[in-house]
């Protein structure tokens, strides 16, 4: 589609003139800055610690992909409508509990649930799984719900929400005696289903867990829902300007709502992913996701000007983010300045998006 | 007096990546006289001022006012020295009040730092009584209608003393009445001894209010002369450098039968009260009638986006609801919104999202997902048959000229087939050669069996095109004039029969 007409581009680009190639390269460099100084960091760190670039560290940076993206690409549909969703980490924590507490090993001493029959494998996960995602849907209509029909900001919207959910996964973790102990000793299937591998790579014969295939999935999903579905092209409308799309026949609130839970739905998927890769669930699960998952859509190119963003630009933030957690401590950076370090990664990466959406004068 | 030479800009070039925006551009005005600038949107008329003003900086070329080089950098300088502007589009903190917006920058202090308000309402009461407008100092911007707050943008340039004053297109948002109090200020200024640089698209204005005209072109100077040498005509012929005959095209439809009928439609929220009429088939209806007459409000409430309170609606003798947008589209409607900005694009996407946003539906194989192929189709058939002006389909709409745009959104409403086109000020902000398109647009759907309703505030322009006019006033029908028999005296009379 003209996109990667690259005889043409070049055709194009022969026939600028020197200070227009200038123009261009300067362009070229400082919006994809942000590409070019991850690259020559990593061969640094590679340089620095060659294990960075041995099979067993790639597939961990993947695998944390993965268990990150369905929250962010989740959280990237609210930020598309200029909104933001606070709410996010306390339903992957409320949802991940549930899980762990549902799917508990049979024969498990002090089970949460002790009188949950104890049915077929498949019956029991796919039970669960929609039982966790009617909880994120349901959050994520009443976040909606308020900031189609209140006009409220989702900023507030979702302050409140998460506040209450919190509630709700302590009054959760406190139940049948448990008072706030880890939620652990899962079934060996669910363990299996998730951090299990049907794949192995490499000499060390390292395993691909299961879960990036589900996360590989939920992002085709995705792509297909923000790009070949009236919902998705909606939804930039209404992110691009709400007034307009309005007078164009779109329900607005509607779309707003829809929005939100399915944003809560994606939270219920990490939430469920969670609690098998963890393998311990207390109410301290999945604190702070929220931020982590703003920040790498933010660097993917989900801008909060609102109407744009793109499921392969989410991909590539959260993949961006993750390879400089890993590779920070590669460097034995210390805990500590790493928060500085990811602070002014999300700050310079916002004003080079924020760059491209300027109007010169 | 008359000959003396306030402002005096040579030979101004300014370059912007890729276009060269300025090229050797002069301009004198003098004393005591209205200069009048005008030439189609892109012409540089806008980055000429901006140059004078500071917002710019111009690469070549020398400004002189009153014989010392100036070279502003910023507004403020520019405003501190006796140049100031009236813009196009208004920047005003619309939280804030009247008089806040008056003296921001430099509000009368006491004690050093505190804010002196009862010096600041005394100043404002005395300049809107100067200026006969009247606002009150405390109300808060958001409150008023565009208009008014276009007066007090008015007043605060003039509150500067200044020696120059840029009026950037004010009238696009008054009414005649409305106009008639800016010229008799423009006149009360030009008396001072002020210099008034005039910039607009209305020739009828231009002609009366203006002592010289300048013309541009493509970023040049193309003439410059007294505007008693000048007519209608002459002005087009070098404004497009082409000979422009008629304004309008030909008017070749003929209207049919019954489409829509509007019956007792009152409004909930505004005060249309009691509005009935009929459309035919192949008709371009007008609207006319002063600034909150209630033009907007009927086409809002047709359309469905604006609630009823009394009312119905039949097309084709059917009675049809119109509860929300997407049922009036469903029914066979479209509306073409004023504020092209705010209520139409989506400036951030693509054309082609812009343009099939209404009609998703007709996009979908197997009832989910979208098929690209046809909407890539659709919007060539859009961008061919509105000629729309743009590289591709890919390109974002705000990079467009207000005419593609409109021409852009134009399209959208027809791809969802509609019997019935509300049509919003569909010409405003737009060039002479792009307006006689988008006339021919209007006169080409009439021709295919379509009911255009046309609201305007440019008289000529709904003489021009449509069949029949109402003439709303007061949020009532005032009356009904054939387009072809009318005199646009006629039509402000009945407009101010329910002031």
């Amino acid at each position: 589609m003209g996109k990667f007409n690259f005889k043409q581009r070049y055709a194009e680009f022969s026939a600028l003139s020197a200070k227009e190639k200038h123009t261009f390269w300067k362009e070229f460099f400082i919006n994809n800055s942000l590409y070019i100084f991850l690259v020559i960091a990593a061969i640094g760190i590679g340089i620095y610690n060659p294990k960075f670039f041995g099979i067993p560290s790639i597939v961990n940076m993947l695998s944390l992909t993965a268990a990150n993206l369905p929250i962010a690409m989740g959280i990237a549909g609210t930020i598309v409508l200029t909104g933001t969703d606070l709410s996010a980490g306390r339903v992957v924590g409320l949802t991940a509990c549930m899980s762990a507490a549902f799917l508990q090993a049979a024969d498990y001493a002090s089970k949460m649930f002790p009188n949950i029959p104890q049915l077929h494998p498949a019956v029991m996960i796919l039970g669960t799984l929609l039982i966790v995602m009617a909880v994120g849907a349901l959050v994520g209509l009443v976040n909606g719900f308020s900031v189609a029909k209140f006009g409220l900001h989702p900023f507030i919207v979702t302050l409140a929400t998460q506040l209450i959910v919190y509630g709700i996964l302590l009054l959760f973790t406190n139940m049948n005696g448990n008072n706030g102990a880890p939620i652990s000793g899962l079934a060996g299937y669910y363990k299996e289903v998730v951090n299990g591998s049907i794949l192995h790579v490499g000499k060390e014969n390292v395993p691909i867990p299961n879960y990036v295939w589900y996360a590989l999935v939920l992002a085709i999903v995705m792509w297909f829902i923000w790009n070949k579905t009236r919902f998705g092209k909606n939804m930039f409308a209404c992110g691009s300007n709400p007034e307009a799309a309005n007078v164009s026949g779109v329900n607005v609130a509607k779309n707003t709502m829809m929005v939100f839970i399915l944003a809560g739905i994606m939270y219920s998927f990490t939430g469920f992913i969670e609690a098998a890769r963890i393998g311990s669930n207390s109410p301290a699960t999945g604190t702070n996701y929220e931020l982590d998952a703003i920040a790498a859509c933010v660097i993917g190119g989900v801008s909060f000007v609102g109407g744009i963003g793109s499921i392969s630009g989410i991909i590539v933030g959260v993949l961006l983010l993750r390879i400089i957690f890993v590779g920070l401590t590669f460097l034995s950076v210390s805990a500590n300045l790493q928060y500085i370090i990811k602070g002014l990664i999300i700050l310079i990466a916002c004003a080079i998006d924020m760059r491209k959406y300027l109007v010169r004068k | 007096m008359q000959n003396d030479v306030l402002l005096q800009m040579t030979g101004i070039c300014k370059q912007f990546p890729g276009v060269r925006a300025l090229d050797g551009v002069s301009l004198t005005v003098r004393r005591g006289t209205v200069h009048a600038l005008m030439g189609e949107n892109g012409a540089g008329k806008s980055t000429l001022m901006k140059c004078l003003f500071g917002i710019y900086e111009k690469d070549e070329g020398t400004i002189t006012l009153e014989g010392k080089e100036i070279n502003f950098k910023t507004s403020k300088e520019a405003l501190e020295n006796g140049v100031a502007m009236v813009h196009q589009e208004l920047n005003q903190a619309l939280k804030r009040t009247v008089m806040e917006n008056l003296w921001l920058g430099r509000y009368p202090l006491k004690f050093a730092n505190y804010i002196d308000e009862k010096k600041m309402y005394k100043d404002s009461i005395a300049l809107f009584e100067k200026l006969g407008v009247k606002v009150d100092p405390h109300r808060t911007m958001s409150t008023m209608p565009v208009s008014q707050r276009q007066m007090v943008e008015i007043a605060k340039a003039v509150s500067y003393d200044s020696k120059i004053i840029v009026f950037d297109e004010p009238t696009s948002s008054l009414t005649e009445v409305e106009v008639e109090h800016l010229f008799r200020i423009i006149n009360m200024l030009r008396d001072q001894g002020c210099g008034i640089i005039y910039i607009s698209h209305k020739m009828e204005e231009i002609l009366r209010i203006s002592d010289d005209v300048t013309i541009m072109r493509d970023g040049q100077w193309i003439a410059t002369e007294p505007a008693s040498e000048l007519t209608m005509d002459k002005i087009i012929k070098l404004m497009v450098g082409r000979e422009l005959t008629n304004r309008f095209p030909p008017k070749t439809n003929t209207p049919g039968e019954v489409a829509l009928e509007v019956e007792g439609l009152s409004a909930q929220y505004s005060h249309v009260r009691d509005v009935s009429f009929q459309l035919r088939k192949g008709e371009v209806l007008g609207i006319a009638g002063l600034d909150g007459a209630g033009r907007t409000e009927v086409l809002e409430n047709i359309f469905g986006i604006a609630t009823r309170s009394a009312g119905t609606l039949k097309l084709d003798g059917k009675v049809v609801q119109n509860r929300n947008a997407s049922e009036s589209i469903k029914n066979g409607f479209a509306l073409l919104t004023e504020e092209r900005r705010a209520t139409g694009i989506f400036g951030i996407r693509s054309i082609r999202e812009n343009t099939v946003i209404s009609s998703l539906k007709k996009y979908l194989k197997g009832g989910l997902w979208l098929s690209n192929k046809k909407m890539i189709e659709d919007t060539d058939w859009v961008i061919k048959s509105m000629r729309v002006k743009t590289p591709t389909q890919e390109t974002k709409i705000r990079t467009l000229s207000g005419g593609n745009q409109q021409k852009v959104i134009l399209g959208r409403w027809l791809l969802t087939e509609p019997e019935v086109l509300l049509l919003d000020e569909p010409t405003r902000g737009i060039d002479v050669g792009a307006k006689y398109e988008i006339y021919q647009l209007i006169i080409d759907l009439a021709n295919r069996g379509k009911g255009v309703i046309m609201v305007s505030g440019e008289m000529p322009e709904l003489l021009g095109v449509c069949d029949r006019i109402l003439v709303m006033s007061g949020g009532r029908l005032a009356g009904e004039v054939d387009a072809k028999t009318t005199t646009q005296e006629e039509i402000m009379t009945l407009a101010a029969k329910y002031v």
